[in-house]
């Protein structure tokens, strides 16, 4: 085929895709920036440029403070615990206990649910006095408590919720890596006389760092997108302190209707996904260079 | 399946503690669905109370599917779900056919565009992608639901991989043939990429089937939510709530995944591994 | 043979495409008026809703009334203004009688006034209650006509009064009544866990609104009627905060943190407390789901009795067509008629928002066998105005955010309505002018 013939087809097949990618990821991240310089238009008023006072007012906002180190906090306390949660599961699954058919499918089946769904059934176990949870407390002599109405539970019950959901579906990444691992490596450690912790520290562990780091960045950018839960279970509360980002963009942009603040609070988030691509792009550079 | 599971496989004491841990998590897990099927299927004054002989009642699922147009939201969620999966499907084909064959100027900086996408969802824009709809006069309707997401960074990266593992003598015999370039796509690469298709597929509609927030923002009448927001609205009442109510309409809008997963587990389990495989 | 068929074929396509035309030509003559409402009681109100939808068009042939069940309140605005801003507004709506000045501001809403021209219009308008027509008139305009209001009321479980001793048929009527009452009615068991509290007023989601029922009863509203200002920081607005606080925490007969208001009437059919504070809007829930005995009470007293209105009214939005207007306002006018106001009254437990309709026989005979359905009227005269301003949500969540911080105890009442005002006053700024 000849170059020009390549160049054209390349760019013919290519268009449609790159159109739609263009007007609804490219596009919109560009205009985010631009608006966040403007004020909000209200009925008559059109919008007027302001420079950084959207910035200023965000620095200022203790909300946003709030939304930000609780999606911090939140990251922090979902991320490790669903991946060591999900190869945990990964190698029990993978191994010989009895009965992992239906295990597997225990663990991966709050996976297909929405988390819409799921929120609800939560919401209903998290509910003070009779929901199960407080039931089971209960009967182990310990008093009520109201988890999704203090300022010190709320957040850490949606933690739960959100490992509970994802660790499934990690599981399967890495039950994937652990099936197409050689078995001759294990009877080579063995031969060796490697311990079992030792083979799995040095060898399996090691080879599933490219799984590892798929689910890693899988793992932080579902910590940034996912607030289903938030909207059903707490609405953001108690006094904020379930809030998260991407909640308190939709709060601003979609209930308060204050759309130039909504494009400045995008741009920080759009700021922490781009330093994770980095660091992910980063870390790969270096890994391809040991290989 | 042998990988060393043999080999390093754990025994007596240490074998025992291990299953046993393995099924606590396991019911553990299953814990908050058994509880949804059992405030589901009996009457209200039993959703806090675990009476083993309490009697079975149909009732909550009649009064869930009464209480909201249901059956309507069915139906949106599979057009959007079929709509989006339709156009995923030929607009991520091409372009991972014109990466994984075609030398062009820009193809390396425009394949690290698409990856951008892997990073930041629409969800993500929400504000701008509404503007953007509003313009387009597209707002509360399935299409301005799916359309964000038609062009799938994940499935070109995906369909990219699988196209490039097609041995080059399988192109170019075709080629021999006589064939365009299109219809080597057509009968060379598709039919060899059939299964990451179906992996492709199953994860593409689970995601739309579950996809709440950007729905939620861009549906507002009857004729276009689906089922997420139906059930959102339909429990967010400030009314009292009434558990069972809400448990039966949330198994409801579950049951089809649910069933379909059931049915096909294998099927779910695989795809999603070799997604992740890639 | 094939002519003939074909031309059976022909015939048959014509006749069908005449029956599927006619009445879409008679749709197409029809004035639609779209109109979204939300449910915000327990109970079949969507069915009941949808009836009258259908009542209306019997007795209005060329009128489509296309009712779309919106959620909460706050989804109800959300989708109005959406649909707004889309171009596809609906006709009519029923919002939150406090979202008046958001739909003001946004250029959405037009006022009553030009419509309402006749003798008898007039009448009507006269007709409703005045604690409902302070949400729904500014500037000298009405915007809103009451439909679906309330009051927040008191409910006490007969029984549990019995066995602590108490009066079964006497309510508390003041702070200091419902204090010691609460203190009698909490009950711990053996090891000194709470297991029936005294009182409950719930805090999640819009706790304003049960808290300006403490601010007025302690002689304070929170806004002016202008909606330019709020009075968030008055020393009586933070004594009522404080004594709220304290029931949980100092007294601790009301449970502690944010109390779920969609789980309090359940709680109270379970038997967790003996009094709650919650909208006259769940009464006919209640009814039907205590079963036990139960009372139902206007709010103690602090220096004076009170509690704020609530509920929503009907709106009349810009972008419609003269004829949909018309339809509108017939229908909104039809829907207010008092012996239909009265069987909402009593179908939902909402306060007919007309003395012509609690004047109605139906309702006269209902309140006859079931007396707690006069109270919410019977409190009319002390109710105030429910909290509204411009910008009216995020103002109110600076306030919920406020109480929440003190109720958890993360603030002190002072620092948590301070807090609030300033942000308040900060959003209020730019309306002062």
């Amino acid at each position: 085929m000849t170059r020009s013939a390549q160049w054209l087809y390349g760019w013919l097949l290519l268009l449609p895709a790159m159109a739609l990618l263009a007007l609804f990821t490219h596009y919109p991240a560009v205009a985010t920036l631009w608006h966040s310089f403007f004020s909000t238009p209200k009925g008559a008023r059109p919008a007027v440029f302001v420079g950084l006072d959207n910035y200023r007012n965000l620095v200022e906002d203790p909300v946003f403070w709030q939304a930000f180190s609780n999606n911090l906090w939140f990251a922090a306390g979902t991320i490790p615990a669903s991946i060591a949660l999900a190869l945990l599961m990964a190698v029990w699954v993978n191994g010989r206990i009895r009965g992992r058919g239906l295990l597997r499918l225990a663990y991966f089946t709050p996976t297909i649910l929405p988390m819409i769904a799921v929120a609800n059934i939560w919401l209903f176990f998290y509910t003070p006095e009779y929901g199960l949870l407080e039931q089971v407390t209960r009967s182990f002599g310990f008093g009520t408590h109201n988890w999704l109405g203090s300022q010190s539970t709320a957040l850490a019950c949606l933690m739960v919720v959100t490992v509970w959901k994802e660790a499934g579906f990690f599981m399967i990444f890495y039950l994937a890596a652990l099936q197409s691992m050689s078995p001759h490596l294990a009877e080579a450690a063995a031969i060796e006389g490697a311990s079992r912790w030792h083979f799995f520290r040095r060898v399996t562990f090691p080879l599933l760092m490219p799984t590892t780091l798929f689910v890693l960045v899988n793992a932080v950018i579902n910590a940034f997108r996912l607030v289903d839960h938030v909207v059903v279970m707490t609405r953001g509360g108690p006094d904020n302190a379930t809030s998260l980002l991407l909640y308190y963009i939709y709060e601003i942009g979609f209930r308060f209707w204050d759309s130039a603040y909504a494009a400045a609070l995008t741009m920080v988030l759009l700021a922490i996904l781009g330093l994770v691509a980095l660091a992910q792009f980063a870390f790969l550079e270096k890994r391809t260079h040991y290989q | 399946m042998s990988n060393g599971t043999q080999v390093y496989a754990s025994r007596g004491a240490t074998h025992a503690l291990e299953t046993a841990g393995a099924w606590v998590l396991g019911l553990l897990w299953m814990l908050p669905l058994v509880y949804a099927f059992w405030t589901a299927f009996h009457p209200a004054e039993f959703s806090t109370r675990f009476d083993l002989l309490a009697p079975l009642t149909l009732e909550n699922f009649r009064r869930a599917w009464d209480a909201a147009p249901f059956a309507r939201y069915f139906v949106n969620t599979v057009m959007l779900v079929t709509m989006v999966l339709a156009a995923q499907l030929v607009l991520v084909t091409l372009a991972a056919y014109a990466f994984a064959r075609f030398e062009f100027p820009g193809r390396n900086l425009l394949f690290a565009l698409v990856l951008v996408q892997l990073m930041v969802m629409p969800d993500v824009l929400i504000v701008e992608n509404y503007r953007t709809m509003s313009a387009l006069g597209l707002r509360d309707t399935i299409l301005a639901i799916g359309l964000p997401y038609m062009a799938s960074a994940f499935g070109i990266f995906l369909l990219r991989q699988t196209f490039k593992t097609v041995p080059r003598e399988l192109d170019d015999a075709a080629r021999v043939e006589g064939c365009g370039p299109v219809q080597v796509l057509w009968k060379v690469y598709v039919p060899l990429a059939r299964p990451v298709y179906l992996a492709y597929a199953l994860v593409s509609v689970s995601f739309h089937w579950n996809n709440f927030l950007w729905p939620l923002i861009v549906s507002n009448s009857v004729e276009t939510r689906p089922l997420t927001v139906g059930l959102q609205v339909f429990s967010a009442t400030d009314q009292g709530i009434d558990w069972s109510i809400i448990t039966a309409a949330t198994l409801l809008t579950t049951a089809p995944l649910l069933i379909a997963f059931l049915l096909f587990q294998k099927q779910f389990v695989q795809s999603f591994m070799r997604a992740g495989l890639k | 043979m094939n002519l003939d068929r074909s031309i059976r074929v022909i015939v048959a396509l014509a006749a069908a495409a005449l029956a599927l035309a006619v009445p879409a030509a008679r749709a197409q003559q029809a004035v639609e008026v779209p109109f979204y409402y939300p449910v915000a009681v327990g109970g079949p109100i969507t069915k009941i809703i949808d009836q009258y939808a259908a009542d209306f068009e019997k007795e209005n042939p060329g009128v489509k009334v296309r009712p779309i069940y919106s959620g909460s309140y706050q989804e109800s605005i959300t989708k109005a203004l959406t649909a707004v801003k889309s171009g596809e507004p609906p006709v009519t709506s029923i919002l939150l009688s406090t979202d008046m000045f958001t739909l003001i501001d946004e250029d959405a809403i037009i006022p009553f006034d030009e419509l309402v021209k006749t003798p008898e219009d007039q009448a009507w308008l006269k007709g409703f209650y005045p604690a409902f027509m302070e949400n729904s008139q500014t500037g000298g305009k009405t915007w809103g006509i009451p439909f679906q209001r309330s009051t927040v009321v008191l409910y006490w479980n007969k029984e549990m009064f019995k066995e602590a001793g108490l009066d079964p048929n006497r309510p508390p009527g003041s702070w200091k009544e419902q204090l010691e009452y609460a203190q009698k009615l909490t009950r711990r068991d053996a090891s000194g866990k709470v297991t029936q509290w005294g009182v409950q007023i719930p805090s999640s989601g819009f706790p304003y609104w049960l808290f300006q029922g403490l601010a007025i009863q302690n002689g304070v509203n929170l806004m002016n009627a202008a909606g330019t200002e709020t009075y968030y920081d008055r020393p009586e607005v933070i004594e009522a905060l404080q004594y709220w606080v304290d029931l949980a925490r100092t007294h601790k007969v009301h449970p502690e943190g944010i109390v779920e208001w969609g789980t309090t009437p359940k709680d109270f059919f379970e038997k967790k407390m003996a009094m709650m504070w919650t909208t006259t809007g769940n009464l006919t829930n209640v009814k039907n789901n205590a079963k036990f005995d139960f009372g139902v009470a206007m709010l103690p007293a602090g220096k004076q009795r009170g509690s704020p209105t609530g509920g929503g009214n009907f709106y009349l939005f810009k972008k419609s067509t003269p004829a949909q207007r018309d339809a509108a306002f017939k229908f909104i006018k039809w829907i207010t008629q008092p012996a239909r106001a009265a069987q909402w009254g009593i179908d939902t437990g909402y306060v007919a928002i007309s003395q012509a309709a609690f004047d109605t026989p139906a309702m006269k005979q209902y309140a006859a066998g079931f007396p707690p359905a006069l109270v919410a009227r019977d409190q009319l005269p002390y109710a105030k105005a429910e909290l509204s301003t411009h910008d009216n949500q995020r103002v109110t969540k600076a306030l919920n955010d406020g109480l929440q911080a003190a109720l958890t105890g993360t603030k002190t009442s002072e620092q948590a309505m301070k807090d609030a005002q300033r942000e308040a006053d900060r959003l209020l700024r730019p309306f002062r002018k």
